[in-house]
């Protein structure tokens, strides 16, 4: 079963479906929240402004909690990924899914006044076990760009600081997985980040086959 | 920590790189694909294609050469050259560029900054400001540096931040071409003034004058064509030099 890419407009997904189709990954693009129940895994792409998620209906909330009830993985990336937490300070009357606890809120640049936006490639700091960050090297290096930020919170996979200020860099809860970086800009970092969820879902798949 | 990013610029015209490209036992000398594999295996951080191809009708080139470039590539692209409104670039992105860099266009209608980050996100453009010293002031110049803008450097890196650039792409025409160094107080005056990341470019000859731009310079990034043309592992080489200077690098 192919892979649903949503596009709700927010940023331009060239990259991201060039990626995912480099590691043998089928996707297609949802048209409307009932396109979702055929695919095995739902990814929320997006970059730009928290207020583009507005796209993403309640009608769409349903459709990927209804998912999750059937047991999609779900994979937030960027402005995805913040899109899975309550809501942002960027956008404060604009709902998040609300899966994670917690708002996004301002990066600040700490004492320094380092720029903001966050731009450029940045550690990772593992915060326990996660699938999601399996097999990478200690010290390993993503491509950030964004200037909103989520809070570490239980389902923290890994964190990055910027300025003093710490913040998730990936959330894994086992079916709930997200980054706020770039994985498809991030080189083989990134790739080895999307191959490992592309494994997560094809042993769902593999686990309903049987 | 966040790294300074070093970034490798290709002068392509015509589908070839023509900058001073001299690489021994490589047959497809000149192809950028194969020159952005070598620097993605090398730990580059970005890459930058211009495009210096003069007439409209081989710019239709353009977009075959960047399709090859980011099939195998998975770092951010920046397209720049020729980008002279929405079409042009919105021709590079549907090819997969994750940037497009503004020049010339973007001096002469800023409103395209504007528009562009509306449609993209403020991530995707880059204005690039071609600058030299005149007098107490950093002159802008447009069209390959031909003609006076009538604006100074650091007045029009602030506008183009609140029209909506997401970077600053500074070249130093004085210093362009000569590898007598960045113009570190030219790129700190640009980089303090602005909240957006500015990239250094003009002058690269040696190692120790990207460690000059990133301490002196304050700037977020540094780019070079002919300094990593040359000599094999220059990427890396550069990158341990700058971490032994302790600038924060990415070293794969």
């Amino acid at each position: 079963m192919p892979i649903a890419l949503i596009d709700y407009g927010a940023g331009n997904l060239t990259s991201v479906r060039k990626a995912f189709a480099h590691l043998g990954a089928e996707l297609y693009q949802p048209q409307s929240p009932g396109d979702l129940e055929r695919a095995s895994a739902v990814v929320v792409p997006g970059v730009g402004h928290f207020a583009a998620t507005r796209a993403l209906t309640s009608e769409w909330h349903a459709a990927i909690r209804a998912g999750l009830d059937r047991g999609q993985p779900l994979f937030g990336i960027c402005l995805g990924m913040q899109w899975l937490f309550e809501g942002s300070d960027e956008a404060p009357d604009c709902p998040g899914l609300g899966l994670l606890e917690g708002r996004c809120w301002k990066l600040t640049g700490g004492p320094e006044r380092l720029k903001v936006p966050h731009v450029g490639w940045n550690t990772l700091e593992p915060a326990g076990d996660s699938a999601l960050l399996a097999g990478l090297p200690a010290g390993s290096s993503v491509y950030f760009t964004h200037s909103y930020a989520c809070p570490v919170t239980p389902a923290t996979a890994a964190t990055t600081e910027y300025g003093g200020e710490r913040f998730a860099a990936a959330v894994d809860t086992g079916q709930v997985m997200g980054v706020q970086f770039h994985p498809e800009k991030s080189g083989e970092a990134g790739l080895a980040i999307l191959r490992n969820f592309l494994a997560r879902v094809s042993t769902r798949a593999g686990a309903e086959t049987r | 920590m966040l790294a300074k990013r070093i970034i490798a610029c290709l002068d392509v015209r015509d589908g070839q790189v023509v900058k001073g490209v001299q690489f021994e036992g490589l047959r497809t000398a000149g192809d950028p694909a194969a020159l952005a594999r070598r620097y993605n295996a090398e730990g580059i951080d970005e890459l930058v294609i211009l495009d210096v191809t003069a007439t409209l009708e081989k710019r239709l080139a353009m977009a075959r050469t960047v399709r090859a470039v980011a099939a195998e590539l998975f770092i951010p692209l920046c397209v720049g050259g020729g980008i002279r409104g929405v079409d042009d670039a919105a021709a590079v992105v549907e090819a997969g560029a994750d940037k497009v860099s503004l020049n010339s266009a973007a001096l002469a209608d800023p409103s395209l900054i504007t528009t562009l980050a509306r449609q993209y996100g403020s991530q995707a453009v880059i204005v690039a400001i071609d600058a030299k010293r005149e007098d107490a002031r950093y002159a802008v110049y447009s069209r390959s540096a031909t003609v006076a803008a009538g604006r100074d450097a650091v007045e029009w890196a602030r506008e183009a931040e609140d029209r909506g650039a997401g970077e600053i792409l500074l070249t130093s025409i004085d210093r362009d071409g000569t590898k007598a160094g960045f113009d570190c107080e030219m790129t700190a005056a640009v980089s303090s003034a602005v909240n957006i990341p500015v990239i250094a470019s003009g002058g690269a000859g040696d190692f120790s004058h990207f460690v000059d731009v990133f301490t002196r310079g304050r700037a977020d990034a540094a780019l070079a064509a002919s300094i990593f043309h040359y000599q094999e592992n220059s990427v890396e080489a550069l990158k341990r030099h700058l971490q032994e200077a302790g600038i924060p690098v990415r070293l794969q």
